[in-house]
């Protein structure tokens, strides 16, 4: 587990617009990051069956699609999920919603079970290249990484500090991705919200930190 | 027709005619507009020769992006083509009408197949058998060019099959009454008739392959990179644009239109090129 | 020294012959590997239920729908449009500079990759206009993207249509509208059919372009201002963010029947063009 860190914000425009839509039913339209849009489109539902006659739409997008939306109108909630909100945000109203935590996640079959902090930056800067470097078997590592501007990708790269990812590390573009790249090959090793771990993935100990919920709120 | 007069209509038509071409004027205005600004502002030099890309400190070089465009569309075509072109021979000069008449439309049907269900195949199938036998991450290059040569062959196939189909008759006769093989008479006559059409073909195949962006930002791995061998992994700039643009924001943003103004015009020069080709093959006919 | 030409003759033939076999053994593998795993999950329930958890289980119910409305709806603009600059460049014009330009832009728009769509649909359609994710975006931008496939096939039926039929229309005293109308368009229709059977299959496929049109949401719209999400999309967000690789084969099963079966309609009624022509 890679101590508590990020925020899940929901950026409000200022003066809600509602879209009218058909018959007197209120639509609302959430847009932005996809790691919150699976709660989102829960929370929604819930919402919905209290208020038959609001209709609200959740769609991904990821955070900037989120803020833009916002701020333009096309959406009436933005959700982001990044630690600094950027400068198009400034128009908006945020509130905090969530907090998360990031795992260093590696398929079942390896052995390794344990990272420092120092070993999880040289892995991904691309000192470490072999999983023996480590305690693992004599196979080379493959790095997973998300995209530049990626809310995970910068909360992640803000908490190792002094990180330039190694330039030949495959890139996926959602929580989801990773999961399944670092699932499919037993030789790689990602970092994911931790709310998205599951049986097909292992996330491993940090410093002798394990990944819970208690730990991320702590 | 008597609410518009035959002017009229000629006019109406005249005005949905230019639909498709107006359609391409606002795509390109568009796109032009959200990206050349910052093609001006960063330099064109630095946009597309320099190698570092990393947003977060306001690096954006796209040369990366454009090698490996580059090495994925030619390994396509090392794949697709020669298997595109030979069947196509095969089933318009040595099959039956019957067997040709069942199989081009089947291959054609390649064709249909959504791009994200062959991008699918490639990570289940084609990447776990690279990273087994080959090593890498299996996610790469080769992985790419073998997903997408596939996916261009029913345009390589079809429209070669056209061409060749649409060679005089008494050009084969004349070759084989000479005392040619069927072979013989198949490359040294035929398909140098047929060569604009073939050679459209590969072009038609290479705007594809450059254009596809869903199965390549599976199979390919996406790294920024320019590939040392083909394990490596690579991104597109196809990909680049799919990747980043739900998290793009300011500079970042912009430079991801700039890549699809780079994108739009590479597009635009090969078409210019295929339907000179194609011109070409009809002016011969 | 020189090979044997019955050699070289045996040799070629061995290696067009094993190419194209390997070709379609290809296309063989990649419909029997998704039907495979994709039937045993379809069935009626699967077609008619809601998707629960983002599609992890349930149904497809909804995207079913948005693979019916969003090609319709694209089709609606496309075809009135397509169809009639056919009518122009093939009834109305002789080859001019205009008729020139006109074909070249068909061309080009031919020809851009599926991504510069989605940006210019998002830009254009979904922020300038202000048509948020919905279907109206998605339609407008799938139309264009499809209006090249079907000005060409129809240039080409319209084309198709033999000049003594004109001859004989005009002999009678038929206006020109007349002619197209009366005579030309009826003859050309399987032609034209055959376009739009094309373009059906082509937007029912595509995702690139969709995603950042229509959105992705998995409700039912209700209105055209309401975002959808085709199966191609559900396809692709099933199986890339591993949801449910299970529901993601049907889903791709689904699309293959889908896809196979417009396909085979378009060429069983472009074979019965062909059969009548001659």
């Amino acid at each position: 587990m890679f101590k508590r860190v990020f925020i899940l914000g929901m950026l409000l425009l200022a003066g809600i617009y509602m879209t009218g839509c058909g018959r007197g039913k209120t639509s609302i339209t959430l847009a932005g990051s996809t790691a919150f849009q699976p709660f989102a489109e829960k929370l929604a539902e819930q919402f919905m069956t209290k208020n038959p006659n609001v209709n609200v739409t959740v769609q991904g997008g990821g955070s900037a699609v989120g803020i833009q939306s916002a701020s333009s109108g096309a959406a009436q909630i933005g959700m982001a999920d990044l630690v600094t909100l950027p400068e198009e945000a400034k128009g908006l109203t945020s509130t905090v919603v969530a907090k998360d935590g990031i795992a260093i996640v590696v398929s079942p079959k390896n052995k390794v079970n344990n990272l420092t902090t120092d070993q999880v930056r040289d892995i991904f800067n691309g000192k470490i290249v072999n999983w023996k470097e480590v305690g693992g078997d004599d196979v080379p590592i493959t790095v997973v990484s998300r995209e530049a501007g990626s809310g995970t990708r910068s909360s992640f790269e803000q908490i190792l500090t002094n990180i330039t990812l190694k330039k030949d590390a495959l890139i996926q573009d959602s929580n989801g991705t990773i999961r399944e790249t670092v699932a499919n090959d037993a030789n790689s090793v990602g970092y994911l919200s931790h709310g998205l771990i599951n049986e097909k993935i292992k996330a491993i100990k940090i410093d002798d930190v394990e990944c819970t919920s208690e730990m991320i709120i702590a | 027709m008597k609410l518009v007069g035959e002017k009229g209509v000629q006019r109406i038509l005249m005005i949905t005619a230019l639909s498709a071409i107006s359609s391409l004027l606002l795509i390109a205005l568009f796109i032009f507009s959200e990206g050349l600004p910052f093609i001006f502002k960063y330099g064109a030099g630095n946009f597309l020769l320099a190698n570092e890309w990393d947003p977060n400190t306001g690096h954006f070089g796209i040369f990366p992006m454009i090698m490996s465009s580059v090495w994925v569309t030619l390994g396509a075509m090392v794949v697709g083509a020669p298997l595109g072109i030979a069947g196509a021979i095969f089933l318009s000069e040595y099959a039956s009408p019957i067997i040709m008449k069942i199989v081009k439309p089947t291959i054609e049907l390649l064709a249909a197949i959504p791009s994200v269900v062959y991008g699918f195949i490639g990570v289940m199938v084609l990447a776990p058998v690279i990273r087994n036998n080959l090593g890498g991450p299996g996610l790469s290059l080769l992985a790419g060019c073998i997903i997408l040569g596939i996916m261009i062959l029913p345009t390589v196939i079809s429209i070669s099959i056209d061409s060749i189909l649409a060679v005089p008759r008494s050009y084969r006769e004349g070759s084989l009454a000479l005392g040619a093989t069927t072979w013989q008479t198949t490359h040294m006559v035929t398909i140098k008739a047929a060569r604009s059409g073939i050679v459209a073909s590969i072009i038609l195949g290479l705007g594809r392959a450059i254009g596809e962006t869903m199965a390549v930002i599976m199979v390919a791995g996406n790294s920024v990179n320019i590939p040392n061998s083909a394990l490596d992994s690579v991104r597109t700039l196809t990909a680049n644009i799919a990747l980043e643009m739900s998290y793009a924001t300011g500079m970042h943003r912009e430079a991801l239109f700039a890549t699809g103004v780079i994108l739009f015009i590479i597009i635009m020069i090969l078409n210019s090129i295929a339907s000179v080709a194609i011109r070409n093959r009809n002016a011969k006919k | 020294m020189r090979i044997n030409p019955k050699y070289t003759q045996w040799g070629a033939v061995t290696i067009l012959t094993s190419a194209t076999i390997f070709t379609i053994l290809i296309l063989v593998f990649i419909i029997f590997f998704i039907l495979e795993k994709g039937l045993p999950v379809l069935g009626l329930s699967f077609l008619t239920e809601n998707p629960q958890e983002m599609g992890k289980a349930g149904g497809i119910f909804p995207t079913l729908i948005g693979t019916i409305i969003l090609p319709v709806f694209a089709l609606l603009i496309a075809t009135p449009l397509g169809i009639s600059t056919s009518v122009y460049l093939a009834e109305y014009t002789k080859e001019t500079r205009i008729t020139k330009v006109i074909r070249f832009g068909t061309d080009c728009l031919a020809g851009i990759p599926s991504i510069i769509f989605g940006l210019f649909g998002y830009i254009f359609f979904v922020i300038t206009l202000g048509f948020g994710w919905s279907i109206l975006s998605g339609g407008l931008t799938l139309a264009v993207m499809v209006l090249p496939t079907i000005i060409r096939t129809s240039e080409e039926a319209i084309r198709a249509v033999p000049n003594s039929y004109r001859k004989v229309s005009f002999s009678l005293g038929a206006s020109r509208w007349q002619t197209v109308k009366k005579v030309v368009l009826p003859n050309a229709l399987p032609g034209i059919v055959t376009g739009i059977m094309l373009s059906i299959g082509r937007s029912i496929g595509e995702t690139a372009a969709v995603i950042f049109t229509a959105g992705s949401s998995l409700r039912i719209p209700s209105s055209v201002f309401d975002s959808t999400r085709t199966m191609a999309v559900h396809f692709y967000i099933l199986a890339r963010e591993g949801i449910s690789s299970e529901n993601a084969y049907g889903t791709a099963a689904t699309l293959i029947i889908a896809v196979l079966f417009v396909n085979l309609l378009a060429y069983y009624t472009m074979h019965r063009f062909i059969a009548k022509r001659s």
